[in-house]
This record gives C-alpha cells, sequence and structure tokens, in this order.
C-alpha cells in the first residue's frame, strides 16, 4: 500500500530517521508551510476537517481539543506528548520514536504552534530509556537546524522540547494522570472538569497528544485535510498503525486505512495463528478493550465498527490468542496487570481489581465456587462507572467479557476443579 | 556510604530545573539521577533529594513509594526484568522466569549472593510484537530463547569476574 503516513519513511531500506533522512523524504516542510503560510485558526480548521482522532486509545478528534484551548490567557500554555505507551498489547509509539522521531517532533512544533506554547514535553515512559535518548539527539538536531529554539524558521515562534520520562506506572498514561506526574506527584488522575484545556499542566492550558496522532499533522498540513480524509472510513479517517502479538506467524506492526478487517490483519499480515492452530480470541483494542471470538472478527477496525459490536479500537493493540489458551489464564493474567497498576484513589478500582484477581486466581487453580463466576460480573458493574478516571472500565471491560463470552470454560474449571486446558 | 551528588551530577540537576517552571516538577528526573549515582534509593538519599527540592521527606516518600522504577533496596549490578502480561505470557514468559529461577539461583524480587543478578518480574514493557521480551537495567532484550538468554547472562557474568568495578554505580 502506499498511501502510509506513519510508517511510509522508516520502512525505506537504510532509513535511519535522522535529520538529514527526515528532510530528504521532505520532513519539516509541514513546519515551514504551518509557521510561514498558516494562522492557528487555519491549522485548527484543517485538522478538525480531516477528520483526525487521538491515537491513544479514547478517539477524541484532535482538532476540537486544540480549540479548547483559550485564545486570550495571559498563563503559560502547555502541550504533552504521550509517550507512555503502557497498554498491554501496544508498541507502536516505541517504533516512531526509534524509527522516525522527527516525524513526531514535527507534529509536536506544529500543534505547539496552534495553542501558542513556548514549552512542550514528551511525557515518554520510563522504560523507554534508549527511546529516550534518541528523542533528545532529534531534539538536538531539529534546535541545530533552526526548527526548534527562539524565532523558528524566522517566523517569531519560540519553542522548546524537553523529555520527562515517567518511573514505572500504567495510569500516568491517563492525561491527567501524567499531568500530575509531569508536576512530579503521584500519578492520581484528576476529577474533571476542570479539563486539562483550561487547567491542566502547572494550573495552565494544556494539550495531550498521543505520538501517533502528532505524527499524522505533518501529512495533513502537507496534504490538505481532503487527502487525509479520503483515507479510512467515515468518523474514522486516516491510517493507523494496528500492533499484532501473541500467537501469530509474523507479529509487528502494520499500517493500514482504518476500516480493514480483524481478519485480514491476522491471517493476510500476520500470516495466520501460529503452529496452524485455530484461532480462540482475540483482543483487538488493547488489554483494557473486550475480548472477541473467531465469529467476530469480519469486523471493520475503526472507532464505530468495534463500538458496534461492544468492543473499543483503543490503541489497535491486536492480542491474538489459540485454541490451546485457558480463557480463565488469559483473564487471570490481565486482572494481574489491572490489580497491580491501579493507583489506589478509587475504593471500587483499587478493593475490586484485587478482589477479582484473587477469585481469578482461585478457579484457575481449582477453588472456584459455582457463584464466583456471577460474583465477578456483579464485582465489574460496581467498578464500572464508579471511579475518576477510565482506569475502572479498562480493568472491569476484560473481565467482563472473557466471563461472558466464554462462560463454560470458566464453570468447566469450577465444575472439574482445576485448570481444563492445562497441559 | 555519603549522599551527596559530585559536582558533575550537580550541573545535571541545575540543568532539570531549568526545564520546568516548579522545583517539584524535577522530582522524577532528580529520584533517576540519585538512583544512578547511589544505586538505590535510601532513607539517606530521600532526605538529601528532599532537601534538594524544597520537599518535605514525606512528599518524596510519596513519589518514590508510587512508581515501580524506583528501587528501595540494594540491587544487583544487573537487574532482570522479565515482562509477565499477556502477549508475553503467551510466548513462554513464564518459562523465562522458571529458567532465570534455576540458572540463578534466586527467586523473582531477589539477588544472587555476590550482588550480580537481581530478578524481577515486571507488567507490560510494550515490546508484544517481539515478545517475549526483558529489560536488563536500561536494555531491552527481545524475541528471548532459553538459549539467548543463557548467553546474554554468561557473557555478563564473566564481565562481571573480569572487571568487578567496570559497570558498577558512579561514586
Amino acid at each position: 500500500m502506499n498511501n502510509k503516513i506513519i510508517m511510509k519513511n522508516m520502512e525505506q531500506p537504510g532509513y535511519t530517521g535522522s535529520l538529514k533522512d527526515y528532510e530528504a523524504e521532505g520532513g519539516y516542510s509541514a513546519l515551514k508551510k504551518a509557521l510561514g503560510e498558516m494562522s492557528q485558526d487555519a491549522i485548527i480548521e484543517e485538522v478538525k476537517k480531516s477528520g483526525l482522532r487521538g491515537r491513544g486509545g479514547a478517539g477524541f478528534p484532535t482538532g476540537m481539543k486544540w480549540s479548547f484551548v483559550p485564545k486570550d490567557t495571559p498563563k503559560a500554555r502547555y502541550l504533552i506528548n504521550n509517550a507512555d505507551e503502557s497498554e498491554p498489547g501496544t508498541f507502536k509509539d516505541r517504533a516512531i520514536m526509534i524509527r522516525d522521531p522527527h516525524l513526531t517532533l514535527e507534529g509536536q512544533i506544529i500543534s505547539s504552534y496552534v495553542i501558542k506554547c513556548n514549552v512542550s514535553y514528551i511525557y515518554i515512559r520510563g522504560e523507554f530509556y534508549r527511546e529516550a535518548e534518541i528523542l533528545e539527539r532529534a531534539i538536538k538536531e531539529a534546535e541545530n537546524a533552526g526548527y526548534l529554539g527562539d524565532n523558528i524558521l524566522g517566523s517569531g515562534f519560540d519553542h522548546r522540547i524537553y523529555v520527562h520520562r515517567g518511573a514505572g506506572a500504567y495510569i500516568c498514561g491517563e492525561e491527567t494522570g501524567l499531568i500530575e506526574s509531569l508536576e512530579g506527584k503521584r500519578g492520581w488522575p484528576r476529577i474533571k472538569p476542570p479539563f486539562p484545556a483550561l487547567e491542566g499542566a502547572f494550573g495552565c492550558p494544556t494539550v495531550v497528544n498521543n505520538t501517533e496522532t502528532l505524527a499524522n499533522i505533518p501529512f495533513i498540513i502537507n496534504n490538505g485535510y481532503a487527502a487525509f480524509a479520503s483515507i479510512g472510513v467515515e468518523r474514522g479517517t486516516g491510517t493507523k498503525v494496528y500492533c499484532i502479538s501473541g500467537h501469530v506467524k509474523k507479529p509487528g506492526l502494520y499500517e493500514f486505512p482504518m476500516g480493514i478487517t480483524l481478519k485480514e490483519l491476522i491471517y493476510d499480515c500476520a500470516d495466520g495463528i501460529r503452529d496452524d492452530n485455530n484461532l480462540k480470541a482475540v483482543i483487538p483494542g488493547g488489554a483494557s478493550m473486550p475480548v472477541l471470538t473467531p465469529g467476530e472478527i469480519d469486523v471493520k477496525m475503526d472507532f464505530d465498527s468495534l463500538a458496534k459490536i461492544g468492543s473499543h479500537l483503543g490503541s489497535a493493540g491486536i492480542i491474538v490468542m489459540d485454541d490451546k489458551t485457558c480463557m480463565v489464564d488469559a483473564c487471570l493474567n490481565l486482572s494481574k496487570f489491572y490489580a497491580h497498576e491501579s493507583c489506589g484513589q478509587c475504593t471500587p478500582c483499587r478493593e475490586g481489581m484485587g478482589w477479582m484477581k484473587s477469585i481469578l486466581d482461585r478457579i484457575e487453580h481449582g477453588q472456584g465456587e459455582p457463584d464466583d463466576i456471577d460474583l465477578l460480573l456483579e464485582i465489574t458493574n460496581n467498578i464500572e462507572g464508579r471511579t475518576i478516571c477510565a482506569f475502572g472500565e479498562a480493568g472491569a471491560w476484560p473481565v467482563r467479557a472473557f466471563v461472558t463470552k466464554f462462560r463454560s470454560e470458566f464453570e468447566e474449571h469450577v465444575k472439574q476443579k482445576k485448570c481444563v486446558l492445562a497441559a | 556510604m555519603s549522599v551527596e551528588f559530585s559536582q558533575k551530577t550537580l550541573h545535571e540537576f541545575e540543568g532539570l530545573l531549568d526545564r520546568y517552571p516548579t522545583r517539584k516538577a524535577a522530582s522524577i528526573p532528580t529520584l533517576f539521577l540519585a538512583q544512578r549515582d547511589f544505586g538505590y534509593i535510601s532513607n539517606e538519599v530521600i532526605e538529601y533529594v528532599s532537601g534538594l527540592l524544597d520537599l518535605t521527606v514525606a512528599e518524596t516518600n510519596n513519589i518514590v513509594s508510587f512508581y515501580s522504577m524506583f528501587y528501595r533496596e540494594k540491587m544487583g549490578k544487573h537487574v532482570i526484568q522479565v515482562c509477565h502480561t499477556l502477549s508475553c505470557s503467551l510466548l513462554g514468559a513464564a518459562n523465562i522466569v522458571d529458567h532465570l529461577k534455576s540458572k540463578l539461583g534466586i527467586s523473582p524480587g531477589e539477588t544472587t549472593l555476590d550482588n550480580q543478578f537481581s530478578l524481577l518480574k515486571v507488567e507490560c514493557l510494550g515490546a508484544c510484537g517481539t515478545a517475549p521480551a526483558m529489560r536488563i537495567n536500561d536494555d531491552y532484550y527481545e524475541s528471548l530463547t532459553l538459549d539467548k538468554i543463557d548467553k546474554l547472562i554468561d557473557r555478563l557474568a564473566v564481565k562481571s569476574v573480569n572487571n568487578p568495578s567496570a559497570e558498577g554505580p558512579v561514586q
């Protein structure tokens, strides 16, 4: 496919992601165009009309997010590139940072210009130490070339980018948890309102955009909104970098227009299931999104199509499980993750995640009671919608979906008092 | 151990302060500098960092205790962090942990008696497409096999015997 946006450069043989290579592919021409010819309002309009929606998981329209920042405020404004990629099954932003760092930097500088922000940050997960080094080097290159610093390209716009490493906490990918963490605190999500666009980092208007979202901006500026909107589907424009992992022959990143089917991604791109086993279950959008059965994989991989069948596109982290996989064990694995990562602020989440983990643990190990299965569903109902941030849903949805869609397997574990798939 | 940054680290610390509108915002990067130089975040380190940042000891403690990458006790020279979340688990993370347990003679959360290796099970490292994955200190190792792990650990162990201080914390 030749209409790639995000992976176009990085997939070329010999491409290193250096400034020189990036410029040779037309890099920073969008920044020149934006700063030289376009007003802030014109760029917001362009991005709104492109239909670009956030690529981090929530899918909020990017241009609209920018437009919430007050136009005349005496306060500083901040933009944060959310590179805290931690949703299990998701590994696309890391590839962008390693293989084409200037792509997201250019988007970040343009977006900062739009909201008139002079300092922006890249909040990168702490484990990505080498990736942070790569970004620091790319920032230096951009500074030396005059794409960052004072009076960028003679436009009068000053901008600096700093890399800020997190220190190991999934919740810091949530935008208000991220802001708290950037301020040097525990990553405890905030009660909204106020929304970050009015009161975010350091009490100032703040926009948080995902790394892949920002990497789409140069294309939209260079080619116009219509070129972007012509790719993909209605309400799901552009391409998406799909991440495929688990029991497939060729795991990895595949960029396609939104709306490719899950089946095509699993069987055509990733070459099907390993060892020629059969497909049993697949998570379409990162660990938090409800699991799908083999009967559901004709679904198109865009926001609306997945929502229609009760799941979500999320971060497009696709985790494939073959028919040798125990659904109780897979569900237990994820519940351990959510119990570990709950920030502890809200009682339903802090207590509920741990409770679900211990119930799943006893079912998997042959000590489950018949009532445990409905108890799990009841706990998910008591978490969902009762927490400050969406982490409650993120931990409740997978359990509900696994239990509902694979109920007989849970019941067999309880009945036979053992894992029915253990070798 | 005297807990005080060297002139060089103090210079790095001053550089951090320029990046943020508040001193407190520099707390996480400052704690990373401290962990790099002192090996782990002891009570003395917390007091020292609090002084640098004008924070109370309780405030600094509050930050340190939230983040899994800050170590509150002495770790081995090579901290092995094995991902055990779903994609890695599907492709054999449990075998990797078992293998390392028997190879190193320690359980997750422990450090070998010679202080060379610590073993940790960690949550998703964001390298699912190249699962199973782990980190050793700040480096990723991906598409792991038991054979690859053996070679890697043996290489690190030999390096340590030949040159015990080569990769130790900077004093």
